[in-house]
């Protein structure tokens, strides 16, 4: 039962009581570490399957009534609220959140429904559905969102599946970087990005690193895209300076006060994107922004007003999806134990990330990772990459042999990539496949040739001789 | 010799340039046995650092050995007599796990042994806080040949409060430990989260004036010392640097900028190998 001041919910002869909306859905979440640190989670495992029957009640009408953060405080429930799409949401509007997720799984949703439908959902109605729905639902409906996007290639149609090529080295150098890009790329990977995290992190090192891989992009006639992530004000600086810019990176999360511990706003994501939009570097499509989100980084901030990491992160989901993105990667086991302890909480974030993004609309990928002091190993990538993959999922990392000799954690690797269209007949994006079949490095039938294509071999061949 | 079904990468040349596992080959298009069990070596090794716990007796021996060794530190009685002192601390985090997901309870110090370093308060004008944090390998490999390196040209006018060494602390817990003994500075050293590559990661972070409102953003950071990484010589120069100009400023973080730094110019040229004509 649902009152203004708070939810009741009488089990046998004991009853519940959860304050407001947050408190519900904080204690509807399965357990996490991040929202056990945060002093929201439910205190017994019986309390928070009472808090998913009384969530599973909660008419979808109230996430727009009762905002989990106050309208005036915060312009990211501003954007929610104001971007939400009233004439569409009349289809849903008189479903509780339990007859949400029995409409998402039913036959008559599909993908067309879901994609008329993304503006009516809010992040936070997305958060409270996959709080109550199991792995398969999560995996299910999101296979049924289909979210593709362009730019110098067409990623996330059905049946394929893209990397990013992290080539990250701990000083920068070129050589080195250029010695991973090409393992990379001869090992099929780079389809979504080549894209460096940059151990010094200033205008300077940025552009002779946007100078390089735009050099390597040309030379090979790579249809692919660069970025370097780096704040969002240092790529404005860049785009400004003429330096080439093609895709613009920000870390977000989905409070306002988050973004400012960022040192980021809507406003100033608005004017990089239109900053490199002018620049017209896309070929086939436009979408150019790459947003990188993570369960836990409100909670780091101090940035979460009581609401629990989840429902934080889809809000995330609710700046990325003003603007378009290319990708948007979840960065889900990056954080540490204390926000997702094990294998099988990074297991059920990474697949709440990539449902609720989905839902949303948004061109979701996931850096299926783990820090050394996680409860995780190889394994646990093996079936979260598994999973995702099933789920549709539209991109991963690719890193030499799963290690970031840069950001010290583990991730997936160019055979990890190859493990995973091979198994399940996925294959890059298009225009890079063919790109693939034309340098010889992958036959149609995704064989990976034993060689070096000419071209490579000469550059290698003068590197040895110089 | 080659392993049988194994394919080879024609590109192993590449393998001087950078620490990635870069051609490594391939079984079909997976990981071949060796590399794929070599991995799961150095995963190990980087589980341990974390999950071994920091033997205190054991790495105070190590120091003292060091000590000892050093021509211009084995005469120095007063160094002796510091390690011998040591107070050792705990935080409130009862055990590993618990450590691993309550980083709070990590820079809490447990009450046990508050009495001890009250008691050992004075007026001085730096701390050394020694915390296992997330690596004991890290502490015990690089602690002592740090302080061998460090302590012989540190200014004889600064006044060292007795040594701490806190089990299952964060970095934050030396504000507590300082504060506690009435030191102006106080320097952390403590076991960095290990990468698969460096297991044995050492940090180091100054603090000046710590108290009970101070943020990550008053401390300075000097991280990846080990061997293979930022060499003690190095490490000690930039410590000497940041508590000397902590000194003088009277603070620390982010208004203190470290330009101790080597600027590396080397990177000139946006050509890579690859393109290159």
């Amino acid at each position: 039962m649902s009152t203004r001041s708070g939810f009741q919910y009488v089990f046998g002869t004991q009853s519940f009581h959860f304050s407001n909306l947050a408190e519900l859905m904080a204690k509807a979440s399965p357990l996490r570490s991040g929202d056990v640190l945060a002093n929201v989670a439910a205190h017994t495992e019986q309390e928070r399957a009472i808090a998913q029957m009384c969530l599973a009640d909660v008419p979808l009408k109230r996430f727009l009534q009762e905002a989990l953060i106050p309208y005036e405080q915060d312009e990211v429930t501003r954007l929610i609220l104001d971007e939400h799409d009233a004439q569409a949401f009349q289809r849903i509007s008189h479903l509780t959140v339990g007859d949400f997720r029995n409409f998402l799984l039913g036959d008559t949703c599909t993908t067309e429904v879901l994609q008329s439908l993304k503006m009516a959902i809010t992040p936070e109605m997305a958060a409270a559905v996959s709080k109550i729905m199991r792995n398969q639902d999560l995996i299910l409906v999101a296979k049924k969102c289909s979210v593709v996007t362009q730019f110098r290639n067409t990623i996330g149609l059905p049946g394929h599946f893209s990397t990013r090529l992290q080539p990250n080295h701990p000083t920068d150098d070129l050589t080195g970087i250029a010695a991973s890009i090409m393992d990379g790329l001869l090992y099929a990977n780079g389809d979504a990005v080549i894209g460096i995290n940059p151990a010094t992190d200033n205008v300077q090192q940025c552009s002779t690193l946007l100078h390089m891989l735009d050099d390597v992009i040309q030379h090979y006639q790579i249809p692919t895209q660069s970025c370097v992530l780096t704040h969002v004000t240092n790529t404005l600086e860049c785009i400004h300076a003429g330096i080439p810019v093609d895709l613009v990176f920000q870390s977000i999360g989905g409070t306002e006060a988050t973004n400012d511990s960022f040192g980021i706003n809507l406003a100033l994501l608005a004017e990089a994107q239109d900053a490199a939009l002018s620049q017209q570097r896309g070929t086939v499509g436009q979408n150019l922004m790459y947003f990188e989100t993570g369960q836990g980084s409100s909670l780091s901030a101090n940035a979460h007003h009581g609401l629990d990491q989840q429902t934080c992160e889809a809000r995330a989901y609710g700046v990325a999806r003003t603007f378009n993105p290319l990708l948007v990667n979840t960065v889900v086991g990056f954080i540490g134990p204390e926000y997702l302890y094990d294998g099988k909480q990074i297991t059920r974030a990474g697949l709440e990330d990539h449902f609720c993004g989905k839902l949303l609309g948004l061109p979701m990928g996931c850096d299926v990772c783990y820090t050394n002091h996680a409860e995780a190993d190889q394994n646990d990538m093996d079936n979260l990459l598994t999973l995702l993959a099933n789920a549709g999922c539209n991109f991963i990392m690719g890193i030499p042999g799963s290690d970031d000799i840069m950001l010290n954690y583990q991730t997936t690797s160019f055979h990890d990539a190859l493990y995973i269209r091979k198994l399940l007949g996925l294959k890059p994006a298009p225009e890079f496949e063919q790109w693939l079949q034309s340098m010889d490095i992958m036959d149609k039938q995704f064989s990976i040739s034993d060689a070096i294509p000419a071209p490579f071999a000469k550059n290698l061949k003068a590197l040895q001789n110089h | 010799m080659k392993p049988p079904f194994v394919i080879q990468n024609p590109w192993e040349t590449l393998k001087q340039f950078t620490d990635a596992r870069i051609a490594l080959g391939r079984a079909g298009s997976s990981l071949p046995t060796h590399e794929m069990l070599k991995f799961q070596m150095e995963h190990a090794m980087a589980r341990d650092a974390v999950h071994l716990p920091l033997n205190g007796s054991e790495l105070l021996g190590e120091i003292k050995t060091h000590l000892s060794r050093a021509s211009e530190l084995s005469a120095r009685a007063d160094l002796q007599k510091w390690i011998d002192q040591t107070i050792t601390l705990n935080s409130q985090a009862e055990n590993r796990d618990q450590y691993l997901q309550r980083p709070d309870l990590g820079r809490c110090l447990h009450s046990a042994g508050i009495d001890e370093l009250k008691r050992s308060a004075g007026d001085f004008d730096l701390a050394i806080c020694l915390v296992d944090g997330l690596s004991s390998i890290a502490m015990m490999r690089n602690v002592a040949p740090f302080l061998v390196e460090w302590l012989p040209s540190l200014d004889p006018s600064i006044s060292l409060a007795p040594l701490t060494l806190v089990m299952q602390g964060r970095v934050a817990i030396g504000d507590a430990v300082a504060q506690t003994l009435n030191a102006k500075q106080v320097l952390v050293l403590i076991g960095e989260r290990p990468g698969l590559s460096s297991p044995d990661s050492m940090g180091l972070y100054l603090t000046y004036a710590p108290n009970a409102t101070t943020t990550d953003a008053d401390r300075n950071c000097v991280s990846n010392i080990r061997l293979g990484g930022l060499s003690y010589p190095d490490a000690a120069h930039k410590a000497h640097y940041l508590i000397n100009e902590s000194r003088r400023l009277q603070l620390s973080g982010v208004q203190l900028k470290e330009r101790s730094e080597v600027v590396d110019n080397t990177l000139t040229s946006a050509k890579s190998f690859l393109t290159a004509r």
